[in-house]
């Protein structure tokens, strides 16, 4: 029995790192899913190679996955880890950095071999050398322990091998009191019909680890996590891209409308088109085009036809798809364009998270070509952003941006399931009449009639040539296109007539105010949190809405001293303001492929806070 | 649910070529073929028994490209190259209807390549008509990708370098399950094209060969010249010998080296004229290799097979998913995952 003594946290972050082969995502999803049953809040960021299957051991091919969990409400996935589980000196390598001082760093020992440790850059071992001193560190041979707890099964060494990442979760199952339920349960489902034996071996390296743990005596604590204080509720977990998925359908079904994606695979967005192809049972028709310009093209032809038309890509995509996009501004279709940011500019870094499509959204387009945007602020938030983007879409008769980026699109967290059936449903109305049809007559939101094929009398015909007031004829007229243009301009203002009244979380006014937009929520909430717990007189307001931008913005940052934009970028959302309010904005700008930390928001935001003194 | 305004459907069998016409002014220069080939399909469409309604015309950019204003359908005047992408996404969300689209030559076989062969591939039920000047008329007179090599122009004053695509191998090359070629002053053949392609069920294409007066006259002045027609051409007839000339004096007749050569029909026997087959591709690409001067062009269908048609199939696996898991809502897929109780 254990005689580790037990001791009581708030909240642990663990990151699982290894080579991109190693089930380093399935270990720390399953180790999620496991506290998040156990009532823990829990944020999760996985960070994976852009090279599928990069040459073992070598630093390009690390995949990690970190996890926070915690007794209390979180938003992130967590500065700096707590424990660090590195399946090899590259993990350990490309890692160590974040590992907190005094952290747990648990080490495979049996790949670190003198060929791995060279492939990593290492001299010597560090694990003998002296250079971890600062960290507990754990050598633990998780390869052999593997080998050895399955050996009876008989698989073969490579198979028997691929499961060590069971053995490494035992073990930190252990150290943190979870169950193993989940996972063995999970475990059976996947393997058990179709492979028996590799369902055996995984269930007995989990329970190899826990009880190597438990009985090792090489550990003298474990842990515990209590449950957090969660908003009472039915949850599940949630990452972003099956968020905005469940979204889209959402808005089909309050819209009485035929879901259409056109697509084309780009990372971090290609999940959403499984997603949704996974999904015809509920009516969601799915194209993967020949490339990004069809995919959007095909939508915009659904869209023609009365279906509610989406496209999603990443940023390279929304690049081709401006020619398209512009279309459908003049021809005034709704259309829901899903942009999941990378690291760009080009390829760029296509696993990595970036905010920097804020500007190619707005204005990367020929011509005065206005769309409404809106930014998604967490993994749970993209089912609403959705939900909002197809609203706005319909109501205005007009494309819009749904900004998205790597890390909420795979980060997951707990989400309270929303209850469809209470959300408002979506108004539409396709024109029947033919008495005094105008394809270009507008309603009080500046909309334009739905007119679809099929419907008899009613035949018109649209394009991208610039379009007479009301009668939709091509018109080369100069005052018309000047009226023309206004009138779509002023379409995508009268946006802002629906947004709510700004939230500002934190005091009224004050000396900063941190306008914050998308993925960042999480980081800038908990920065803003920790320093009004600290008596800084600092709020927070997040924008979902970048197109139009709420009516009651500019009287808001007027209340503080200073107004301090962080992003993900080189202060896009920053210029916008600049240029649209015309005030002093300070911008915290963050480009490597990274979400910020909360503890360099805090370093930035009270720096600002010792200025506005 | 899935709902577009449910109306009854209007009489097909009362429409006229009238009922096709738009009260905007055509705008093509004068003498310009695609006046004959707007004609053809406004007196065709009427034969065809589908309410005006459900025709949808989908252009992309170029002077034929105009062409949806002046049909009194559902039409959209896209954007350069992408009518077939975007006619595709019309007609998977809604394959009752009926979606053409009209194309020149720089649209459909440069900047829109990609679309036509992926549409031709995926055999989305659209009917397809290339209008073939083998210029770019709308920006005035640069070579396009049918032009003839060393084709002297604006842009190519040395004459052009490269070799030209040929659309109906491009089409049999993306195993298009219907291919056609028709003459815009050929009315009768036009219209009788036209009727086999709205017939076909999948993608079907119709090259039509079109003068633009302007800056491309005569390039097809061979063919067009109606006296010269039965000597330069050789009309399509499934099941037929191959046969031209103003009496079908010649034939088209195999080698023992697999060529084709000109035959004089009597003298070889049309018993061993080679036979036109529509749903032969070996046929069909020796046919899209002859053109004139050294034999006849084809005209007419050069193949028509039935396969599966991309949007029907779209449909029936949404229908069948729907008949497998029957009333399922997206309340149910949110809560198809682990969801735990928080008290
Ligand atoms: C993106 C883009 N590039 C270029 C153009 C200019 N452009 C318009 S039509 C055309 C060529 C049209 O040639 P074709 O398709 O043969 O049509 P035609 O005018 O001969 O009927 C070009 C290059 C454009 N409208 N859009
Ligand atoms: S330029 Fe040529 S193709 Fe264009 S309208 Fe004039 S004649 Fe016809
Ligand atoms: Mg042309």
């Amino acid at each position: 029995m254990s005689t580790a003594q037990t001791v009581e946290l708030e909240t642990v972050a663990i990151r699982f790192a290894g080579d991109s082969g190693d089930g380093m995502q399935l270990t720390g999803t399953q180790f999620t899913e496991t506290s998040a049953l156990l009532g823990n809040d829990v944020a999760t960021f996985p960070d994976f190679p852009a090279e599928i299957r990069a040459p073992a051991g070598s630093l390009a091919g690390v995949s990690g996955f970190q996890l926070n969990f915690s007794s209390h409400e979180i938003y992130t996935h967590g500065d700096a880890p707590d424990v660090l589980v590195a399946m090899n000196p590259a993990a350990l390598r490309v890692n160590i950095g974040d590992l907190k001082p005094d952290g747990i760093l648990i080490a495979n020992t049996y790949a670190f071999t003198d060929k791995n440790l060279e492939k990593a850059g290492f001299e010597k071992n560090p694990l003998e050398d002296g250079t971890l001193q600062m960290f507990r560190v754990f050598p633990v041979d998780i390869t052999s322990m593997t080998l050895e707890a399955i050996r009876e099964i008989g698989l073969n060494q490579k198979a028997a091998v691929r499961c060590k990442n069971f053995l490494a979760l035992g073990l930190v199952y252990w150290m943190y009191n979870r169950p193993l339920q989940h996972t063995i349960d999970w475990i059976e489902k996947k393997f058990r019909a179709k492979v028996p034996d590799i369902a055996d071996a995984n269930l007995a390296a989990l329970k190899a680890g826990y009880h190597y743990g438990e009985t090792a005596e090489i550990f003298t604590h474990n842990y515990v996590v209590p449950k957090a204080k969660l908003e009472p509720g039915r949850y599940r977990g949630i990452n972003g891209n099956h968020a905005l998925g469940l979204g889209l359908l959402a808005a089909a079904e309050l819209s009485g409308l035929e879901l259409f994606l056109g697509s084309y695979p780009i990372t971090p967005a290609s999940d959403l088109l499984h997603f949704l192809a996974a999904q015809k049972h509920l009516g969601a028709k799915t194209f993967q085009a020949e490339d990004e310009i069809a995919a959007v093209c095909a939508a915009i032809g659904a869209a023609y036809a009365g279906g509610l038309a989406v496209t999603s890509t990443s940023g390279p995509g929304i690049a081709l798809k401006a020619e398209a996009i512009a279309l459908a501004v003049m021809t005034e279709l709704p259309l829901i364009v899903c942009d999941i940011q990378r690291g760009g500019p080009s390829t760029g870094l296509p696993t990595k998270t970036e905010q920097a499509d804020l500007l190619q959204v707005l204005y990367g387009r020929n011509g005065e070509c206005p769309v409404p945007v809106v930014a998604a602020a967490t993994p749970g938030d993209c089912f609403f952003v959705a939900i909002e983007a197809a609203r706005i879409a319909l109501r205005h008769m007009v494309p819009v941006v749904i900004l998205s980026d790597g890390y909420l699109a795979n980060g997951a967290e707990p989400w309270k399931i929303p209850d469809v059936s209470a959300i408002e449903p979506i108004h539409t109305e396709f024109r029947t009449d033919p008495e005094g049809f105008l394809p270009y007559a507008r309603d009080e939101n500046l909309a334009r009639p739905w007119a679809v094929p099929g419907t008899p009398g009613l035949e018109h015909r649209l394009g991208g040539l610039e379009k007479e007031h009301l009668t939709g004829n091509v018109s080369y007229d100069p005052a018309n296109h000047q009226f023309m243009t206004e009138l779509r301009a002023e379409k995508v203002a009268r946006v802002a007539q629906h947004i709510p009244p700004t939230e500002v979380h934190g005091p009224a006014s004050g000396d900063v105010l941190v306008v914050a937009w998308g993925g960042t929520y999480g980081a800038v909430r908990s920065a803003v949190d920790h320093l009004i717990a600290h008596d800084r007189a600092v709020a927070h307001v997040h924008l979902r809405h970048l197109n139009p931008l709420p009516d009651d913005l500019g009287e808001i940052m007027g209340r503080f001293e200073r107004v301090v934009v962080p992003e993900l970028n080189m202060g896009q959302l920053a210029m916008i303001l600049r240029a649209r309010y015309l005030i002093e904005i300070r911008s915290i700008c963050k480009v490597q492929g990274k979400p910020f930390k909360e503890a360099e928001l805090i370093r930035d935001i009270s720096a600002e806070l010792e200025h506005a003194r | 649910m899935t709902r577009y305004p449910d109306l009854p459907p209007t009489d097909a069998s009362a429409l006229s070529a009238k009922d096709f016409k738009t009260d905007q002014d055509v705008r093509w220069c004068p003498g310009c073929g695609d006046y004959s080939i707007l004609a053809q399909v406004q007196r065709t469409l009427p034969t065809l028994g589908i309410p005006r309604e459900d025709f949808v015309f989908i252009s992309g950019i170029g002077c034929s490209s105009r062409f949806p204003y002046y049909m009194n359908t559902y039409g959209m005047h896209t954007i350069h190259g992408r009518a077939p992408a975007l006619a595709s996404g019309i007609q998977c969300l809604r394959p009752n209807l009926n979606t053409w689209v009209i194309t020149g030559d720089g649209d459909s076989l440069s900047i829109g390549t990609n679309h036509l062969m992926h549409a031709l591939r995926r055999n989305v039920n659209l009917k397809i008509i290339l209008f073939n000047n083998r210029i770019y008329g709308l920006t005035k007179g640069q070579y396009s990708p049918t032009s003839e090599v060393g084709k002297k122009t604006k842009s190519t004053p040395y004459g052009s370098l490269d070799h030209p695509f040929n659309p109906i191998a491009v089409a049999l090359g993306a195993e298009a399950s219907f291919v056609a070629r028709s003459i815009d002053v050929d009315a009768k053949h036009m219209k009788a094209m036209i009727q086999r392609a709205a017939a076909h069920e999948g993608t079907a294409l119709i090259e039509v060969f079109q003068n633009c007066n302007i800056f491309n006259d005569g390039a097809f002045a061979f063919i067009s010249d109606r006296r010269e027609r039965p000597k330069t051409s050789l009309v399509l007839e499934h099941g037929q010998p191959m046969r031209f000339g103003k009496k079908k004096e010649y034939g088209i007749a195999i080698g023992p080296d697999m060529k084709p050569r000109v035959v004089d029909a009597e003298a070889h026997g049309v018993e061993n004229l080679l036979v036109h087959d529509e749903g032969n591709p070996t046929i069909a690409y020796l046919l899209s290799q002859l053109s004139h001067p050294d034999f006849p062009t084809p005209i007419g269908v050069f193949r028509d097979i039935q396969r599966p048609v991309y949007d029907r199939m779209l449909q029936a696996q949404v229908d069948d998913a729907r008949a497998r898991k029957p009333g399922r809502s997206v309340q149910d897929l949110i809560e198809s995952v682990h969801v735990w109780e928080v008290r």
